[in-house]
């Protein structure tokens, strides 16, 4: 592993969420919001963000192996369960409830006010609540693709 | 239909693709938040160290940038601070039960076609709209 690209990375994925607006929880708000003035705009994040990335994926994926890392983890779990429907269902009621998803929330906590900051606390507290469920039987995150 | 903004919407999109593609690239990691930043909460040896630096990324980028298009950051006008504590904790909670959010299910699943990412992105989006929807109806949009 290699913090450097990954520092890389986190930078140019959080100028990302910053220049979409994604960090701008009214815009949020208005995107989900379809009964209101409604503003699409968000959607242009998806198909910026998928139609570059379903690209370089694959071109990546040719490689044998990262550049630092011994091998790619890519999930390959093809399973449906209550887990992640539940937690799906979960995870949209508190995203338009208070207008942050993870990654904006933590880069609009340096600099975005209270709001920003009690949410990431809150966030961290949700996902050590977590920990105190049972593991499922199988994992999905993570398992090696080769 | 107000201030509808395409352009900066596609072009920070690409960049998240670009970011969640030099990730793959270089450490061979899927590039989603909650789980990068779940993986801290339980850490294994050695792998915590790519999880900080990502993270660092962000907080840095939030922090650059914060300065240059300040407009772009903002907290819900029209949320209690109690409300966005509970959202905290729901999405906390939520995206590890779902194993990922709007970055690891919505982009970089949906760009692997997986059938999993799909139906999670399906399933948040409706009930993000839904909840919307409801405060709006239900309570005038303030909560």
């Amino acid at each position: 592993m290699n913090p450097l690209t990954a520092f890389g990375s986190g930078i140019v994925f959080g100028a990302g969420l910053v220049v979409s607006q994604m960090t701008n929880a009214n815009k949020v708000v208005n995107f989900l919001n379809v009964a209101g003035d409604w503003d699409p705009s968000l959607a242009f994040v998806m198909i910026g963000a998928i139609g570059l990335h379903l690209v370089l994926f694959r071109l990546i994926l040719r490689r044998p192996s990262p550049l630092y890392a011994a091998a790619f983890r890519v999930p390959t779990s093809t399973h449906l369960d209550i887990r992640l429907v539940g937690g799906a269902a979960l995870f949209g009621i508190g995203w338009a409830l208070g207008g942050f998803c993870p990654g904006p929330g933590i880069v609009s906590s340096i600099s975005g006010g209270t709001h920003a900051l009690v949410f990431v606390g809150a966030m961290l507290a949700g996902m050590a609540l977590h920990r105190l469920l049972p593991a499922p039987v199988s994992k999905a995150e993570g398992s090696p693709l080769t | 239909m107000e201030d509808f903004t395409p352009l900066s919407a596609t072009l920070g999109g690409a960049l998240i693709g670009l970011s969640a593609s030099l990730l793959l690239l270089a450490n061979g990691r899927i590039a989603g938040i909650s789980g990068i930043v779940g993986g801290l909460l339980r850490p294994t040896p050695g792998d915590s160290s790519w999880r900080l630096a990502f993270v660092g990324g962000l907080l840095f980028a939030g922090l650059a940038l914060s300065f240059v298009m300040p407009d772009s950051i903002a907290g819900p006008s029209e949320r209690s601070l109690g409300a966005v504590a509970a959202a905290g904790l729901i999405v906390g909670f939520g995206v590890r039960l779902g194993n990922g959010c709007t970055s690891g299910h919505g982009v970089c699943g949906l760009s692997r076609f997986s059938k999993r990412s799909l139906v999670a992105t399906l399933t948040f989006m409706g009930t993000g709209v839904l909840t919307a929807v409801a405060i709006q109806l239900g309570l005038g949009g303030t909560l």
